[in-house]
This record gives structure tokens, sequence and C-alpha cells, in this order.
């Protein structure tokens, strides 16, 4: 299997912060596909995009930019799955 | 080594395992695993991570239909939480690379990413570790399987460790089984430290954080002299504890040597001192302990955990469970219904919304517009004050007119009683509780009506001073050293001795050494307190003159802030008798 790595950077508009339920969403929608997704701070070791546990401790408050970063097999469609995430500013009922 | 430091509220020393309390369903000890079999706990592991997930799916469920589906989708997130990758590996590894068990090595992982959440300082992250400790809850009790109340299910002695203890759970401690207790929230004069006092379980509470730095066995430390928890102590520190554990030993041994004697001034001022009770089981020990009485029966226990209000002979029963350990000729006072409408069965749900309750519908108030309720105990008093000498008290009484009303419903009562031709003591004592400031600044009026008056210095001090004793970051004004407090006191013994209505102090200051000096040069001839405090107050007292007493009152009401008073004080009690445990 071999795959192409694509990244994309995104900003936690949301005043509540990148919290535990848009976690939730973005946990599961990475766990849909087979790549691998990791979730970058900036001064901080880049972190598992499929454990929230690791997402919890990015601390990303409102105004935090991440770069979400995929690699491997549907590294694109979980890109374009992943970013509306943010871009909806966890909007809850889609 | 981690030294943490809390309000100590039992006196006495305990080394011993941990056992945590709000987050371990079960004791959760630090067990190794046989290194073959390793893969087994892991399947071990995997399985109860399974049923966790299937329990948060079904909470999920649950909760999405009864709150809505934002609610719900909290309990998705635990289950995602539960099969965390980063987090299953973690405990994996340390069942395979450390041999722990996967009890253990769970609730190690758990500790670690809660402990790094709370330590972020961000409001929102920060308190997500709750969320950590309720899955590590759902997870264990799977590996673990349930078995009833954890603290009834103790195989070996623990110190309990707790963000809080309810009064209950506190009640229902074995002493034998618990060595110690130690909480993160809670005041000196809350129930459950009142409660450990009645059980002799040292103890210390208002710790803050401390749950997040322990797992379930490891060696802790609890201090209840001086308020300190120690986690995995150093050997010296062990060591050092070791010998305090007897030396404090010894002490109390040598105060119960006190028993026969008389509680009693080196010039000969007798005090009476008496005992406060919650069950009837406490009783006797007032007399182990060479108490005159019972200074103070609490009342509530009959009203709570139960399904519906007692009846009267139920009551009259429990009083004279009391009246026949302590025999016909020693005090018993007994204090009506203490609650709040929240604690009652039965109650009209118009008082349950209150915003709040301490300064709302409850004690003598709430048994003001039940008449049925407070007739109901006062009949059972009565009948059996024809047993002894049985004395009646009215806690939270605010104003003289409630006093008034009490006094008129006892007479209804009473008639009631005559016309039934049961039989009860005609002359038996009413008093009242003063422990609403309004009720101190009025003890004048108060004592000439009243029989006697007893000062409860707990809600004293928190209506004075408008601090909850049990929210650790006000607790802090929360002090019966306050000159405040002193003056109020000071008022009402005056008062009584003025009207001749006996007086004396219930509250928790009545048991603290550091105040038995000043109590009694301010002319209180009464202290009634936890009977566990009994024999080391009687040492005091038989240890100074009254006219020494007096002068120390005397200069103790001249400082200003509680700190001078307390400092003051402690230089005084140490000098006084050396070996006093002082906090």
């Amino acid at each position: 299997m071999q795959g192409e790595s694509i990244r994309q950077t995104v900003s936690v508009t949301n005043p509540q912060g990148f919290h535990m339920r848009p976690m939730a969403a973005f946990v599961e929608a990475a766990n849909r596909f087979p790549c691998e997704v990791v979730v970058m701070r900036s001064g901080m070791d880049p972190v598992n995009g499929k454990s929230i546990l690791s997402l919890m401790g990015l601390v990303a408050v409102q105004g935090t930019e991440l770069v979400i970063e995929a690699r491997g097999p549907c590294a694109s469609e979980a890109i374009r799955e992943l970013v509306p995430i943010f871009e909806r500013n966890f909007e809850e009922d889609e | 080594m981690e030294i943490k430091r809390g309000i100590p509220v039992s006196p006495g020393v305990a080394l011993g395992p941990a056992f945590v309390v709000e987050t371990e369903g079960t004791h959760i000890p630090l067990r190794f695993i046989d290194k073959r079999h390793t893969t087994r706990e892991i399947e071990r592991l995997h399985a109860s991570l399974q049923n966790a997930i299937g329990d948060a799916h079904a909470n999920r469920d649950a909760i999405s239909e009864k709150l809505g589906k934002q609610y719900g989708a909290i309990f998705a997130a635990h289950a995602l939480l539960i099969e965390d990758p980063e987090l299953v590996r973690e405990i994996e590894q340390l069942i395979t690379q450390k041999n722990y068990s996967a009890e253990y090595a769970v609730s190690r992982a758990m500790r670690r990413h809660a402990k790094a959440l709370q330590a972020l300082n961000q409001p929102i992250f920060s308190t997500r570790a709750s969320d950590l400790f309720d899955i590590e809850k759902s997870i264990l009790k799977h590996l673990v399987g349930q078995q009833g109340d954890p603290l009834q299910n103790l195989q070996s002695p623990v110190i309990l460790l707790a963000h809080d203890l309810t009064p209950s759970q506190t009640a229902n401690l074995d002493p034998r089984m618990v060595y110690a207790f130690a909480t993160e929230a809670g005041g000196k004069a809350s129930h459950t430290a009142i409660m450990a006092g009645v059980l002799e379980i040292p103890a210390v509470v208002g710790l803050g954080r401390i749950l997040t730095d322990v797992s379930g066995g490891d060696e802790v430390i609890v201090d209840g002299n001086r308020g300190v928890v120690i986690l995995n102590p150093d050997e010296e520190t062990r060591e050092r504890y070791l010998v305090l554990q007897r030396q404090f030993g010894t002490f109390n041994k040598r105060l119960d040597e006190l028993r026969e004697l008389p509680a009693e001034t080196k010039d000969g001022t007798r005090v009476l001192l008496l005992a406060n009770i919650e069950f009837p089981q406490e009783a006797p020990h007032c007399f182990d302990r060479g108490g005159d009485g019972i200074g103070l029966y609490r009342t509530e226990f009959l009203y709570l955990n139960r399904s519906r209000d007692p009846n009267e002979d139920e009551q009259y029963e429990a009083y004279m469970a009391v009246l026949r350990a302590i025999g016909p000729d020693k005090p018993v006072v007994i204090r009506t219904m203490d609650l709040g409408a929240d604690k009652l069965f039965n109650q009209a749900d118009i008082y349950l919304d209150e915003k709040n309750p301490c300064l709302g519908m409850r004690s003598v108030r709430l048994c003001l517009r039940n008449l049925s309720l407070f007739k109901t105990q006062l009949r059972a008093i009565l009948r059996a004050s024809r047993h002894g000498d049985v004395r009646i008290m009215f806690p939270m009484i605010s104003t003289l007119m409630e006093l008034r009303q009490c006094k008129m419903i006892v007479a209804d009562v009473k008639e009631e009683l005559e016309e039934e031709r049961i039989d009860f003591n005609r002359k038996i004592p009413i008093g009242t509780m003063i422990e609403v400031p309004s009720a101190a600044l009025m003890a004048e009026e108060l004592a000439k009506e009243a029989n006697f008056f007893s000062i409860g210095t707990n809600d004293l001090i928190q209506y004075t001073l408008a601090a909850d004793r049990t929210n650790e970051h006000v607790a802090a004004l929360y002090n019966a050293g306050d000159p405040a407090v002193l003056r109020l006191i000071d008022l009402v013994i005056r008062a009584a001795s003025k009207h001749d209505a006996e007086v004396c102090v219930c509250g928790e200051m009545s048991g603290d050494p550091i105040y038995t000096i000043l109590l009694l040069g301010l002319g209180l001839r009464q202290m009634s307190m936890t009977p566990q405090n009994l024999p080391e107050i009687k040492k005091i007292i038989r240890s100074i003159t009254l006219e020494e007493a007096k002068q120390v009152a005397q200069e103790a009401m001249r400082f200003a802030t509680a700190r001078d008073v307390n400092n003051y004080l402690r230089e005084q009690t140490r000098r006084i008798l050396p070996e006093v445990v002082v906090n």
C-alpha cells in the first residue's frame, strides 16, 4: 500500500476551543480512513489524529492554528472530510 | 514522597496502603502478574474495554433520548476515549513491560493523563480530568466485577482517599478496616469531619487536588494532628511516623486513666462534660470516656435514608435506648429534628427549590410548618422523659417568637398526653440552641423564657462570618477564634447567668483543646463534645485554676483578629499541658 501525504492548516474559531464533541467527530471521521492522521501544533510534538486523548493534549483554544496531515491510502479523502469540521466552526447539528 | 496540607479534623496518625474511593469501584492494590500471564492479562483488559465501550454507547443512547443529542455526544466521546489507540497502547505496555495487573495499569495510565489535563490550567480542558475518572471507573468495574459497596467489602485495612465522603458513607466506615481517611473537599466542621471524630478515625480534609497523584496501593500517611498527608513517604519519614503513631497511643492511654476523676479545676470548680451523639449506639462511648451525660442527642438519623417519616414508637425506642445506656440520673438533651426540606420524605416540593437552603426552610422552621411531624417527635420525647433526665432542645431558633411557638406546641402535646393519661415529666426543661447571630444578640430575652441554652458554634460561626464551612475556598474565614464569634459567646454566657439559665457549648469548638481555657474563663460550666475529646478536655480543666482561666479569657478577648486569638490560646494551652495535641 502506498499513498500520498497531504497537509492543510486550519484554525480554531469556536470560543470553546477544539473541545470534546468536535474532537469526537474528528476522531470518528479519521477512523473511517485507512491512512494515518497526524495533527500538529507549533511548538508541540505531532499527535495521532485518531486519539482523542492526544488531541486533548494539544489544548487548542480559540485562535489556535493546527496542521492536519494525512499519510497513506485515502489521504485526500480524509482531508476532505476532516477540514470541514473546522470550517463549520464545530456546528453541532449537521 | 509528596506532602499535602489540609485541615485536621480527627486526631491520630496512621500509615497504610491507599484506597481511592471516588474513582475506584473496588480496591485496586499495586499487583504484579507472572510474566507468563501477560497475554491473558491483555485479553482481560480488552474484554473489559469492550464492555465499557458498550456501557458508554448505552449511556449515549439513553441520555440522547432523555436530554438531547448534544449530551449523549459526551458519552460517544467517552467510548472513543476508552478505545483510544494511544491509551490502549500505554496500558498494554504497563502490563507487558512492568507486569502490572490490568487493574493497576488502567488506574496508573488514567491518573497520568488526568493529572496532565489538570496541570494545563485551562478551565475547559482541565475539567475533562473528571471524564477520565468516569471512564476509569467504568473500565475497572468490568475488570474487577462489581460487588456492592466497595467500602463495605474491604478485605484488608486501608487509608481511604476520596474527593469527598458523604456523612452516611463516613458513618458506615469500619474503623478496623479504615485506618484513616483524607479528602480533597470538606472543612473542619462538616458532618463528615464530625463523624470521623465519632468513629475515632484520624482524618484530614480540604486537601485540594490529591487523587490524581495517588494510585490504589501506594503507601500513605495521614497525620490527623497536623493536617498533613504524605504520599509514598521516604524511609526516614516512615520511621518517624511509626514512632509518632506509638506515642499518640500512649498519650491516649494516659487520658483513659482520667475516666473516673471529675472534670474539676485545680481550685475545685466543677465543669459538666457532656457528649454529643448521633446514634443511640454511641451512648456508651460517653461513659467509656468519663462523660457526665449527653449534651446533644442529634435525632436526624431517624429521618434519613428512609421511605417514610419515623413514627412515634420508633422514635420513643431510639430515645429509650440512650436512656437505658445512660441511666435515669444523667442529663440527656434531645435536639428536635434539624434537617433541610431536601432531606425529608413526604415534603411539599415548594421548599425544594430554595436558592439558599442554609438560609431557608429548615430545622425548627420546617417543624413549625409541619406540625404533625413536629408533634410526633415531641410526643416521643415527652413519653421518654418519664424514664430519665430528658431535656428538649430546639435548633435554629432565630427569634423569640419562634421559641414561644415551639413552647406552645410542647404545651399542646403535653395536654394531649394528659388527656390520654400517658405519663411524662411535667417539668421537662426546654432549651434552645444559640446558633443564629440574632438569637445570640437577643440572648437576654430568650434566657427569660428558656431553661437552658446550648451554643451551636458550628452554625454560629458560619452565620456570623457568612462562610460555608465546607467550601475550601472560604473555609479559612470560618474560625472559632474570630473575635466576632467570641463576643457573641461572651454575650450569651452573661445573659444566661444573669437570668439563671444554664448554658453549654455543643459545637466542635468545645472539643478543641485550644478553646477550653477561654470558655472556662468566660464562665462556661458545661461543655458538650464528641466523646473522643472528653478525656483531653478534662485533662486541661484539671490542670488549671479558675483564676488563671479568667485571666487567659480576659487577655484573649482583647485581640482583634482570629489569628492573634488562636496563637495566644495555643501558647497558653501548651503552657498548661505541653503534651496536648494542638492544631
